[in-house]
C-alpha cells in the first residue's frame, strides 16, 4: 500500500477494499501517475511518467515490447512494489492477462467468483458469464476451453468486481483474427454497459484505433504520443481520421510508411 | 529444445558438401540430416503410444491380474510337485488353510488373524495420521516463507539421510518397549516423503496463479486453501502413496521387536515354532493391506484430480 501512494498523494479511498465501487461523486481521475519510475538493474523502464486516466474512459496503449507497457499495467494493479513516484488508484481493479489464467482445478464458474465475497456467488459468476456469452460452459473445466473461451472467463471474471479501472495486458494478441473481432465488439458492449475506465495495452494498433477514446504511445519509459479519437463506434477502419492517425502511430512506433501501406494492403 | 541442436548441426554439414557437387549431396547429407532428425520424431511417436497404452490398462484393469497369476500358479506348481520342499515353500493351498486356521481358531500361539491384522492397522494409522500430518504441516509452512524454508527444511533433509531402522536401538531406549517406539518410528517413516513431495508441490505451483490471486484480493488462508495446496496436490498424493508404503514397512520392522500382538508378532512367533506357513501368510496379509492403502489412495487421486483427467480426455 505505501508504494503505490508512494507520493504522499493519499488515495480517498482504499483502492482494494471490495466495496468501494460504485458511482463516486467526485471528478478526479481513477488512475494518476506523477514522475512514475521503475528500473530494474541499470535498466530504466519507466522514467517520471505521468498518466491521468479519466472515470469511465477507454485508454489504448500501444509501443514496441520492452517500453514498459505492461510494467506500468502492473504497477496500476499493485503487483509492483519497486516503482519510485505517485501512484494513485482510486477504484477497485480488476485486470485481464494476456494468458486467461484460470485456476484449472475451479470450474469456470467457481473462477469467475474466486475471492468474491457475495452471498450468491455461483449465481453471480452465471450472470456474469452470460454476459460475457459462456454461461454454457459454466461447469466445465477451464483447460477444456477453447483460447477464446478461457478470455470470455476472464473478462466475466473482471466484471464481476465491479471495476472501477478495468486493466487489459494485451488480452487478445494470443486469439486468432476472427475471435479478436468478436472479443473487441464484447469489450465494446461491456464497457458501454457498465461504464469502467479500462487501459488496454496492446501492441495492435488497429485494436487501438477500434477501441480507444484516447491512444497513448509508450517510448523510452514516457509517453511519447497522445491521441484522442471522436469518430463514434462502431467504428470504419477506413474512416478517414482513423487512416491518417494510423500512419501517425506507426510512424511514432518507428515503422515507415511504406510499410504501412504494406500493411493496408493485406 | 535438446534435439534442436544435432539438426541444426546435420543441416550446417550439408552446407558445404551441396555446393560441391550434386551428387554429393544426394549421397551424403540426408544421412546425417534424417538421422538426427528421425530420431526424436520415433522417440515422440513411441511416448506417444505408451500413453495410449497406459489408459487402455486402466480401462482394461484385468489385464493388470495376468501376470500376478501366473506367478501365484508358478508358485503352487513348484511347491506340490515338491521341486522345492514344503518347509521352504508352502503351497498356496497349505497356506490357505493356514490363514482359514488362524482366523477361525484363537490359539494362545497366535491369537487370530484378523486381531493381529486390526493391531497392526491401528498403528499404522496413528503412526501415518502423527506423521502423515506433521509432514504436511512442515511442508506448508516451509513452501509458504524464506523464513520457514530455512527453519525446517535443513532438520527434514537431515532427517531424510538418517537410516530410518538404525534409530530403533534408540527408540527402545527412550521410549521403552511398548506402542511408543513402533508409532514413533511409523510416523517418522512417513513424515519424510509426505513432506518432501508437498514442498516441492508447493514450490511449483504456478507463480502466476499466486499474482492472480493478489489481483483478486485473496486473504493467505484463501490463498492456501484455493491456490497452493490444490495446485500442490498431484505431488501431495505421490507423497502420500510413498508415505504410506513407508509406514508399512516401518510396521513390519517395528512389530518384530518386543510385540507381542499384531502380524509381526505372527512372523516372529512364526520363526519360532518354524512354522513357515505362518509367516507367508502373515506377509500376504501384509501385502494385501498394502496394495489396498494404494489403491485408496488412487481412488482418491481420480477424484481429486478429475480437472487433469479433462484434458485427457477431452
Amino acid at each position: 500500500m505505501a508504494t503505490r501512494n508512494s507520493g504522499g498523494l493519499a488515495a480517498e479511498r482504499d483502492p482494494e477494499k471490495p466495496g468501494s465501487a460504485g458511482p463516486e461523486s467526485s471528478a478526479g481521475p481513477v488512475a494518476r501517475t506523477r514522475g512514475l519510475s521503475r528500473s530494474f538493474g541499470d535498466h530504466v523502464v519507466l522514467d517520471d511518467l505521468d498518466l491521468d486516466i479519466q472515470r469511465g474512459e477507454f485508454v489504448a496503449m500501444i509501443g514496441r515490447s520492452g517500453t514498459g507497457k505492461s510494467t506500468l499495467l502492473r504497477a496500476l494493479a499493485g503487483l509492483d512494489q519497486g516503482v519510485s513516484g505517485e501512484l494513485e488508484v482510486t477504484a477497485p481493479v480488476a485486470v485481464v492477462f494476456q494468458e486467461p489464467r484460470l485456476v484449472p482445478w475451479k470450474k469456470v464458474w467457481a473462477n469467475v467468483s474466486l475471492g468474491l465475497r457475495a452471498r450468491d456467488p455461483r449465481g453471480v459468476a452465471r450472470s456474469a458469464l452470460e454476459e460475457t456469452g459462456l454461461a454454457a460452459r459454466a461447469d466445465a473445466w477451464p483447460l477444456t476451453l477453447s483460447g477464446g473461451e478461457a478470455q470470455r472467463a476472464a473478462l466475466a471474471r473482471a466484471l464481476v468486481r465491479d471495476p472501477g479501472l478495468l486493466l487489459l495486458d494485451e488480452p487478445f494478441s494470443a486469439l486468432d483474427a476472427l475471435t479478436r473481432i468478436s472479443m473487441h465488439d464484447l469489450v465494446l458492449s461491456l464497457w458501454e454497459r457498465h461504464q469502467p475506465a479500462v487501459l488496454l495495452v496492446t501492441h495492435d494498433v488497429d485494436e487501438a484505433l477500434a477501441l480507444a477514446d484516447r491512444v497513448l504511445v509508450l517510448a523510452d519509459g514516457q509517453i511519447a504520443h497522445s491521441a484522442t479519437i471522436t469518430v463514434d463506434r462502431p467504428r470504419d477502419r477506413d474512416h478517414p481520421d482513423l487512416v491518417t492517425l494510423r500512419i501517425r502511430l506507426l510512424t511514432e512506433l518507428g515503422v515507415a510508411t511504406r510499410e504501412v501501406d504494406t500493411l493496408d494492403a493485406d | 529444445m535438446g534435439d534442436a541442436a544435432p539438426i541444426q548441426h546435420g543441416r550446417g554439414a550439408t552446407v558445404p558438401v551441396s555446393t560441391r557437387t550434386r551428387t554429393a549431396r544426394e549421397d551424403n547429407p540426408p544421412e546425417p540430416t534424417s538421422g538426427p532428425g528421425g530420431l526424436p520424431i520415433a522417440a515422440g511417436v513411441t511416448a506417444a503410444s505408451r500413453t495410449r497404452a497406459g489408459r487402455g490398462w486402466r480401462h482394461k484393469g484385468w489385464l493388470r491380474l495376468i501376470s500376478p497369476i501366473a506367478v501365484l500358479a508358478i508358485w503352487q506348481i513348484i511347491s506340490t510337485t515338491g521341486v522345492v520342499s514344503a518347509q521352504k515353500l508352502p503351497s498356496l493351498t497349505t497356506l490357505w488353510s493356514t490363514a482359514v486356521h488362524l482366523i477361525t481358531t484363537d490359539s494362545p500361539t497366535y491369537g487370530t488373524l484378523q486381531g493381529a491384522m486390526a493391531i497392526s492397522l491401528e498403528r499404522v494409522a496413528i503412526g501415518f495420521a502423527i506423521g502423515g500430518g506433521f509432514g504436511l504441516v512442515l511442508a506448508v509452512v516451509a513452501g509458504l516463507s524464506r523464513f520457514g524454508e530455512n527453519t525446517v527444511d535443513p532438520i527434514m533433509q537431515a532427517l531424510r539421510t538418517l537410516p530410518l531402522f538404525g534409530l530403533i536401538p534408540v527408540f527402545i531406549v527412550w521410549f521403552g518397549i511398548g506402542e511408543v517406539p513402533k508409532i514413533t518410528l511409523i510416523a517418522l517413516g512417513a513424515a519424510i516423503p509426505l513432506y518432501l513431495n508437498t514442498f516441492a508441490g508447493i514450490r511449483g505451483v504456478d507463480g502466476k496463479l499466486a499474482e492472480l490471486g493478489k489481483v483478486l484480493g485473496l486473504h493467505r488462508s484463501e490463498m492456501i486453501r484455493d491456490i497452493v495446496l490444490p495446485g500442490a496436490l498431484p505431488m501431495i498424493l505421490v507423497g502420500l502413496r510413498q508415505s504410506l508404503g513407508v509406514a508399512w514397512l516401518a510396521l513390519v520392522v517395528a512389530e518384530q521387536i518386543n510385540a507381542n500382538a499384531g502380524l509381526g508378532f505372527i512372523i516372529n512367533q512364526g520363526e519360532t515354532f518354524l512354522q513357515q506357513n505362518v509367516i507367508f501368510v502373515a506377509l500376504f496379509v501384509y501385502l494385501i493391506l498394502g496394495l489396498l492403502t494404494d489403491y485408496i489412495v488412487r481412488l482418491i487421486e481420480r477424484r481429486a484430480l478429475t480437472w487433469r483427467r479433462g484434458i485427457l480426455e477431452g
